[in-house]
């Protein structure tokens, strides 16, 4: 049963309503008042961008950035998607801030307690078989929840009925590996503020790359430092030896 | 040494006080109203000043490593006379960027965290171990200079008897979290500006920390050499000279390289915010004191060393803080300049890492080392 799920965001359906921002502040007891950005009060918010407006939210990644990146384990993905944050374990070292692709985590930064807040796709809704109250607050059918796969085939399906309205792109199908949250538009993505330089591969990968060859370093580097060890002390023996021969004579070179 | 009037006061000490005086005030603010009161940090440009001392720190601390590698492990016995002033850098050194590291964390208190919640896919899970236990190292390789000061030739002998193997850890921890904390910057390759980002980070940071290691040496070496003390004879001090420009010869040779392979030459070429921090890092830090300490004459005088070594170790920190804060800042629309409060408490860190050492090298025996610990077997 453990299926991934997602939510699908097609942008030209989105009316700005901020119905989204609204229901998630009511449901994670957030401070309430419309933001226009994302904040450690506001897990989502919407940008308009010449009378289009984009939801941004924590993307949910595959294969997180923040989960990699973290030096005490404090992000976990879980199978469903939720992608959740324990503050308990939190040292606030900000790593994750400084490498999410896309920006998302803030920090109470006026706090002397602080923590990293981003959206936690309703996880305690999702336990519990219901859809994340942004979803069920989308007036308009903008933010669509639902099963990643089926999602998929569904905003490919709406790309193919309509290829002269929709962009033939599904941002988060592949992008750093795949998201949770998924968004087709009818204006280019790169105009909307969505970051397209980002790869398909997924970031932590490369870190691994680098972590990987830890193990060769410290292997061949103590046989390395321990055999130039060996020899120079070697080195600096023979010397005082065929010192201290010199001074005893030629005599006992004579005898071999 | 002839004794020193304590109370003596003079210009250096009261800069040393009023610094640390308002380093101190400025992280009592700090735990007490948090970071956002207190630092220009925000949610789009979480690290800044501190990190970029952090890096310094650990660079220039680099003269530990570099020095004991050299002397203990490589036997060029020649150099003795520095592995005690440059153990106690590396000390000092590491220890106040500890100190930092736990003012810049949004949560002090979890400070030992990673002690026992691991995660081994993060860098900074890597580099928080690796400086502990470097950290450690050092301790053993100070405290027989604390040990001989009171006598104490057991515990020495102990320490000795077992220093081959924890030298050799101390120079791999070295050279695991020199490089990886090039390896922090790797997650980011659209944010951190093409000039610094690329998959060689952590060899870059590698080869960069050994030039500025020997340059810190050599600065320390030329500082401590006054009134009459001859710590190395100049034919030693020029070929630390060359070492240092051998490791800036292979650094730019590699950087150059990188930055044509990977088409950011483009970059090098355009006048912009990021190619000026670029060619001022590489030009004053790297090709200058290259280029003078190619000459024998710079290699042998006083003054040369001390201009060519400087330079090095501006280069160096230029380099670090264009890799933590100019080549992450997207010029205009967002830059960073720390905080009042974040300037008066580095400089306060740095002042107190100055005092200790001007302390114990006072009062400790620094430099007069005997055989114990050597590692004459």
């Amino acid at each position: 049963m453990n299926q991934k799920r997602a939510m699908l965001i097609d942008i030209t359906q989105c009316i700005g309503c901020n119905a989204c921002q609204d229901a998630c502040k009511v449901e994670n007891k957030l401070a309430t008042g419309e933001e226009k950005r994302l904040s450690p009060t506001a897990y989502t918010a919407l940008s308009e961008h010449d009378g289009v407006f984009v939801r941004h939210m924590c993307q949910h990644c595959e294969v997180p950035t923040c989960v990699s990146v973290c030096p005490v384990a404090a992000f976990t993905k879980t199978a469903e998607g939720p992608v959740l944050y324990d503050a308990n374990k939190c040292i606030g070292c900000r790593y994750c801030m400084q490498a999410c692709p896309f920006r998302v985590p803030r920090y109470e930064w006026a706090s002397t307690k602080p923590r990293v807040q981003k959206c936690i796709f309703c996880a305690p809704r999702l336990a519990k078989g219901l859809q994340p109250a942004c979803a069920e607050a989308c007036p308009t059918g903008a933010t669509k929840f639902g099963i990643r796969s089926e999602l998929l085939e569904e905003a490919a399906g709406r790309i193919e009925a309509e290829p002269d309205k929709y962009v033939a792109r599904i941002y988060g199908s592949d992008t750093v590996g795949g998201t949770s949250i998924l968004y087709i538009t009818h204006v280019p993505f790169e105009k909307l503020g969505f970051d397209t330089r980002l790869d398909k591969f997924p970031m932590p990968l490369l870190t691994n790359n680098a972590m990987s060859k830890i193990p060769n370093v410290v292997t061949v580097g103590s046989v390395l430092l321990a055999g130039i060890w060996w020899i120079t002390n070697r080195r600096a023996e023979v010397q005082q030896f065929e010192a201290s021969q010199k001074q005893n004579g030629h005599s006992q070179n004579e005898d071999k | 040494m002839k004794p020193y009037p304590i109370f003596r006061i003079t210009i250096w000490k009261v800069i040393a006080i009023l610094l640390i005086g308002a380093g101190v005030v400025s992280a009592i603010a700090r735990f007490r109203l948090g970071l956002g009161a207190t630092t220009h940090l925000n949610d789009l440009f979480p690290w800044g000043l501190w990190i970029g001392f952090d890096f310094l720190g650990i660079g220039l601390a680099a003269a530990g490593f570099t020095i004991v590698a050299a002397v203990n492990l490589f036997h060029a016995h020649e150099y003795e006379p520095i592995v005690r002033p440059a153990i106690l850098t590396a000390f000092i050194g590491y220890l106040l960027v500890v100190l930092v590291l736990v003012i810049d964390l949004g949560r002090p208190e979890n400070f030992w965290h990673p002690l026992v919640m691991w995660n081994p896919h993060s860098v900074m899970f890597e580099i928080t171990w690796c400086v502990i236990l470097y950290t450690t190292v050092l301790s053993l390789e100070f405290a027989p200079i604390v040990l001989e000061k009171f006598n104490m030739h057991a515990p020495i002998k102990m320490i000795h008897d077992v220093s081959l193997p924890f030298m050799i850890v101390g120079v791999l921890l070295s050279t695991l979290h020199q490089s990886s904390f090039g390896s922090l910057y790797l997650i980011v390759p659209t944010r951190l500006h093409a000039l610094w980002y690329t998959p060689l980070l952590p060899v870059l940071f590698f080869i960069s920390c050994i030039a500025s290691g020997i340059s810190m040496v050599i600065v320390e070496t030329l500082i401590l050499s006054r009134n009459g003390r001859v710590l190395l004879s100049p034919v030693l001090m020029a070929n630390l000279a060359k070492m240092s420009a051998v490791a800036l010869a292979i650094y730019l040779v590699v950087r150059i390289q990188d930055l044509l392979s990977r088409g950011a030459w483009h970059e090098m070429r355009s006048l912009s915010y990021h190619s000026l921090a670029f060619w001022a890092e590489i030009l004053i830090g790297f090709v200058m004191p290259l280029i003078l300490l190619m000459f024998e004459r710079v290699r042998f005088s006083r003054r040369g060393l001390y201009v060519a070594s400087l330079l090095v170790l501006a280069g160096f920190a230029a380099n670090r803080m264009n890799t933590a804060i100019t080549g992450m800042e997207t010029w205009p629309t967002q830059t960073y300049f720390p905080s009042l409060m974040e300037i008066l408490i580095t400089t306060g860190i740095a002042a107190i890492g100055f005092t200790a050492f001007t302390l114990i090298a006072r009062y400790l025996p620094i430099f007069a080392p005997t055989n114990a610990t050597s590692t004459h077997s």
